[in-house]
């Protein structure tokens, strides 16, 4: 493997050994997109098996560079300058023909979505087969086998049963192994990675991210592997390159910029999301509980109709847990654990089958009409997706006073309290008169937060309020949340599936599985010391968490 | 873009346009350039068109002037297509839109009522409507009305589905808008640009379902029509072919401006799916 | 068990509706002006009084309501619609004579609407940026915005009157006494122009479906997937695109089943084939009303039925149904 040199541009110049060289790229962007290019000028080598990450966050490009490479640039992109030579041949000048000969043979790739990146109406193991008839290769009996051995190489549970399985039949890790047993069918070289564990659960994420290193070593392949998680980075890369706006801003050896990153915007995104980071133990101050919850149960059925069985989920398995004045609590867990129902029933968007939900002592649940009302108004949401959360024909001011106003405060006084607030959450008033698409993602979400407030609530549930937002903006908005926590006496219940987050804003946190409460305590004694098997299991999983260790340690399978 | 920008894009959407615009002007005008009945007997039967001058289009098998019948048939058609689409989405929106945003029994009572109103044959149904209700434009209106509202109400319940789960709306809930508000306010204005879009198709729809009925001698007797002109055409195609050719061209590009129109609606209404096709 | 179920579902559904649109036929004749045994019978009933009393027995028109509802439902579940005065028959006996002319007409339009109009869609999708895509399109708006009455009275004009290539009406040959083969390609000849001319309306809605379809399929994740795995283009549209796209046009095709049948009573009329959308104008002409609404009630039967066809079709085409139910 080549010693790692830092660039910030150039390419690297030991011949012979890069399988895929970028030489002076530019993808150039259709008129009227907000750049003229999605990369620019570009330039990066990538040497046999070698594994090299693209980071960046979303908009940088990092994206663009592996679908030119696999000539699956969207329509109206398309390369303007530079070269992308892989084993000396460049695909950018390559006839269509001879780029599909290269594709899934020697370049094989993964993406984001597992679950829309299969066919929904073939079965899996048609859909693995097909690769080697694209390419002409082997009798359909052999393909079979194959496809069999292939599953079982990604460890794949019961791959005999997966071979005839349909993809809805099987989880999004399931899907993602399937999509890497399918990209390594033919023993590509080269193996373009794009955002592989994104859509997964933090465990899922662990075992693929073990999965592909384990590959790759044994195999010798080269793999570009792309990620915005600067942990998914310290777990697995050998060499980084970090992108931003188009253009590297940062490349060299995975140790030597996660270790002293020369770039401040480099430096800014590994801060971002510290990699060992251990919550500070917080002041235990004298404890007014809030809000007290007591064997809250919630299970989803589906309706059967007529004829058919109906199917039970239990979402909510007598959770118990208070909350008190001042505090910011956490709900850990992954997809299906329960966590956002427990927000919802809190809210009072979901309607729990039993238990007490006590604002200030008073059962919430044993309320209705006008009184119900008056105390819902102190718990408000603030909501996940930036793009959802802001109806797109309300204006902004009139989105944040809709609550007072419904609440009975004339209109010109809401719509003053809502310049203010937009104030309050780092907004210029004028923000009021605007429409929501005239604002990015970390602007919106301040506008949700600016909502939440509106109505003098005491109590914050965030579900996954940062979640879809870039790191380096997640960082802002959760001080913003922290900030008016302490300036307006709130206190927060902060629903996430991102121990990194929770370790940054909670005092308090519980761990959640199965609609269960398995492990609850300070933050900083879970992370220190966890006591359940799932806590350490997650825990363990975070990407880079010791990113000084060897990579592989870190992951526990 | 704006609006009109997008929509003048599609050059088949301004084709489409201008012939409507042509076919507005012909049936506002038409009591001024034919004030009589079109019913009336003004010349000597079959005349062929440009054979008598003043009669540019002939005249019928009753010596009537088709040209007169043209343009007050096309006052008749686009009439009975805008009200009756008018009347249907009356009937539709507030049913899908209460379905959606209620759900539970109230969905599936309405969406069970609406089912059996698609499963019945359209127009079987309409033929059968008229039939027994007696021609005339109030039963047929009402007629094309009730076979057309299942798609709108199938539509806006949609849209309600998958909107009344957006994070905005719950936001109102939680800072306790009314039902009434949350669904007039927060979420039809976000429906609204698919339902005009198959709007201007269900007037399209409801213009050759007019003809349709006319053809088979179920139109208003006193109202002259495109349809009921083909009708009365149909036994002496051989003799004389304007006849049944003049209207039906008439039908044909009213119907054909409206799809266009449609289609340019559709691509300036809803960008990102316009840019995908 | 799950198929046995899902069927029995199927049935319940099917036999409700049919339950419901009695109980709508019923209502309707009680709405139409004037009395209901003079509305059953026609205006040519109307001087038979013996004719008008025995509907009157029959309905039992001097109870009430529900006694009334209760014998015409008990009389149509013994398959008993009433006599048609002016045809002098049973009306379901008239119905069957008409429904085989029918259901050859609609088969016929059904199955080359479908099949010219995904190849029409497909090639549409694939060319969406050629000429030839547009030209295509261009044509399924033409079909889509023509009257179905007028297009058969053009194909009659053109190909019977000018060219004299076809018949120009009827099923067969009048007095020809044609039997055996011979008599079988003379009906066909006899089919052309109306299972055409009605097939054309509908051969536009599939094109315009089986496009949009097909493109908005093809932005999907898979797709992208099918072409890393280096798979060739008409690999990926066959397999991959199409597949997929004709999942809706399954539903479409049995919601446009109902809209076939009342299509081919206008076919039938310029056509005059003999089944029982000609029966219907026929019907209308004389205003027999039990007639026309016997034939109402057999029209939503076929499209009923139509409709469960479609169901298990689709269920068999996607494999996330069976799990979901």
């Amino acid at each position: 493997m080549s010693e790692p040199l830092r660039h910030s541009g150039e390419p690297l110049s030991h011949s012979g050994e890069s399988l895929l060289r970028i030489e002076r790229l530019s993808l150039a962007l259709p008129e009227g997109a907000d750049r003229r290019y999605a990369v620019d000028d570009v330039s990066y080598d990538l040497g046999a098996g070698e594994i090299l990450c693209i980071v960046g966050e979303s908009g940088s490009g990092k994206s663009m560079t592996a679908n030119a490479v696999m000539g699956l640039l969207p329509t109206g992109v398309h390369a303007s300058q530079g070269r992308a030579l892989f084993d000396g041949q460049d695909l950018l000048a390559m006839n269509e023909i001879s780029h599909r000969a290269l594709r899934g043979r020697r370049i094989g790739m993964i993406f984001q979505e597992p679950m829309t990146a299969l066919n929904p109406l073939m079965r899996v193991g048609e859909q693995i087969a097909e690769v080697f008839e694209a390419h002409g290769l082997l009798t359909a009996k052999a393909r079979k086998e194959r496809a069999l051995a292939l599953l079982e190489e990604v460890r794949l549970p019961n791959p005999q049963a997966a071979l005839r399985a349909y993809p809805f039949e099987l989880s999004g890790g399931q899907r993602q192994r399937v999509m890497i047993a399918m990209a390594l069918a033919l023993e590509p070289e080269l193996l373009v990675a794009d955002e592989p564990t994104t859509a997964l659960d933090v465990t899922t994420q662990a075992q693929i991210l073990h999965l592909v290193k384990d590959l790759q070593q044994r195999r010798g392949m080269a793999v570009m592997f792309i990620t915005h998680d600067f942990g998914v980075v310290a777990e697995i890369a050998d060499r980084v390159c970090v992108m931003r706006e188009g253009k590297i801003v940062e490349m060299g050896s995975a140790r030597e910029v996660l270790d002293s990153p020369q770039h401040e915007y480099t430096r800014a995104l590994i801060e971002a999301i510290p990699g060992d980071a251990v919550p500070p133990s917080r002041d235990e101050a004298p404890a007014k509980p809030l809000l007290a919850v007591k064997g809250l149960d919630k299970v989803y059925r589906s309706s059967g109709g007529w004829f058919q069985p109906k199917r039970e989920v239990v979402a909510l398995d007598t959770i118990d847990f208070t909350l008190d004045k001042g505090e910011t609590l956490g709900v850990v867990g992954e997809s299906g654990s329960g966590k956002s129902t427990l927000g919802r029933c809190i809210v009072g968007l979901n309607t729990p089958d039993s238990g007490e939900i006590r604002l200030n002592g008073v059962d919430l649940r044993a309320l209705e009409g006008r009184e119900l009302r008056e105390h819902r108004r102190r718990i408000q949401m603030v909501f996940q997706d930036p793009y959802a959360s802001l109806n797109p024909r309300i204006r902004v001011g009139m989105a944040i006073a809709q609550g007072p106003i419904a609440n009975g405060v004339n209109k010109a006084q809401a719509m003053k309290q809502a310049r203010d607030l937009l104030a309050t959450v780092g907004l210029d008033a004028s923000a009021a008169e605007r429409y929501p698409h005239e604002f990015s993602g970390g602007q919106r979400q301040r506008i949700g937060i600016a909502r939440a407030l509106a109505l003098n609530p005491e109590l914050i549930v965030a579900d996954e309020a940062v979640s879809a937002l870039d790191v380096s903006i997640q960082a802002q908005v959760l001080k913003l949340l922290d900030d008016l926590k302490k300036e307006l006496d709130l206190s927060l219940l902060f629903i996430t599936h991102d121990l990194r987050v929770a370790a940054q804003i909670c005092d308090r946190l519980i761990v959640m599985q199965k609609g269960k409460i398995v492990e609850h305590g300070s933050a900083r004694q879970i992370f220190l010391s966890p006591q359940h098997a799932y806590t350490r299991e997650l825990l363990a999983a975070i990407p880079g968490r010791a990113p000084h260790a060897e990579p592989t340690e870190a992951v526990a399978i | 873009m704006s609006f009109c920008k997008r929509f003048a894009q599609n050059r088949g959407a301004l084709v489409g346009l201008v012939i409507l615009g042509l076919v507005v002007l012909l049936a506002l005008l038409a009591p001024f350039l034919y004030p009589d009945s079109p019913w009336r007997m003004v010349q000597r039967p079959f005349l062929a068109p440009g054979e008598v001058s003043g009669f540019w289009l002939g005249t019928d098998v009753m010596g009537r002037d088709v040209a007169a019948g043209l343009a007050h048939g096309a006052w008749v058609s686009l009439l009975i297509g805008l009200i009756s689409t008018v009347v249907a989405l009356a009937i539709g929106v507030p049913l899908g839109a209460l379905a959606g945003y209620f759900g539970g029994r109230i969905d599936d009572a309405l969406m069970r009522f609406t089912e059996f109103f698609q499963t019945i044959p359209n127009f079987a149904l309409a033929i059968v409507l008229v039939a027994i209700m007696e021609p005339s434009t109030f039963s047929i209106v009402l007629a094309i009305a009730i076979v057309s509202w299942p798609p709108v109400a199938r539509l806006v319940r949609g849209e309600f589905l998958s909107i009344k789960h957006r994070e905005y709306v719950e936001a109102a809930r939680l800072v306790g808008q009314t039902h009434r508000d949350i669904i007039i306010k927060q979420i039809l204005p976000n429906t609204m640009s698919p339902v005009i879009v198959l709007a201007s198709l269900m007037v399209a729809t409801a213009i050759l379902l007019e003809s349709s009925l006319s053809f088979l001698g179920l139109g208003d007797p006193d109202t002259m029509s495109w349809g009921y002109m083909i009708g009365a055409a149909r036994t002496v195609m051989r003799q004389a072919w304007w006849l049944s050719v003049i209207p039906g061209v008439a039908i044909l590009l009213t119907v054909l401006a409206l799809n266009l129109v449609g289609e340019g609606l559709d691509d300036a209404l809803n960008p990102q799916l316009a840019r995908a096709r | 068990m799950p198929y046995v179920s899902l069927i029995l579902g199927r049935v319940f559904k099917a036999v409700i509706v049919l339950l419901a649109i009695l109980v709508f036929n019923f209502f309707l004749i009680h709405a139409a002006p004037g009395d209901p045994a003079a509305v059953m019978a026609g205006e040519a009933g109307a001087t038979d009084q013996q004719f008008l009393e025995d509907l009157r027995e029959r309905f039992g028109l001097d109870q009430s309501l529900p006694v009334q509802l209760w014998r015409y439902m008990s009389g149509v579940l013994q398959l008993d619609f009433g006599y048609s005065y002016r045809q002098q028959m049973p009306v379901l006996d008239l119905i069957l004579d008409r429904l085989p002319a029918t259901l050859l007409l609609t088969g016929a339009a059904f199955v080359i609407s479908l099949a010219f109009g995904i190849l029409a869609g497909t090639l549409a999708a694939m060319r969406a940026k050629r000429p030839s895509g547009s030209v295509i399109m261009g044509l399924s708006l033409l079909f889509y915005a023509t009257p179905l009455y007028w297009v058969a009275m053009m194909a009659v004009l053109v190909f019977s009157v000018m060219l004299d290539w076809l018949p120009a009406y009827g099923y067969s040959t009048v007095g020809a006494g044609y039997t055996g083969l011979t008599h079988v390609g003379d009906v066909a000849v006899h089919l052309i122009l109306p299972a055409l001319t009605l097939g054309l309306f509908f051969m536009a809605v599939y094109t315009r479906m089986t496009r949009t379809s097909m493109l908005s399929v093809s932005q999907q994740d898979f797709v992208k997937t099918a072409r890393a795995k280096g798979l060739a283009p008409g690999v990926i549209q066959r397999r991959h695109i199409l597949r997929n796209a004709l999942l809706p046009i399954i539903t479409l095709a049995g919601l446009q089943a109902g809209q076939m049948v009342g299509g081919a009573v206008l076919t039938e009329t310029v056509f005059a084939w003999p089944g029982i959308g000609r029966l219907m104008y026929e019907a209308l002409m004389q205003r027999d009303y039990n007639l026309l609404l016997g034939i109402f009630f057999f029209c939503a039967l076929l499209v009923i039925l139509f409709n469960m066809l479609t169901d298990v079709i689709y269920r068999l085409a996607d494999p996330r149904i069976k799990e979901a139910t």
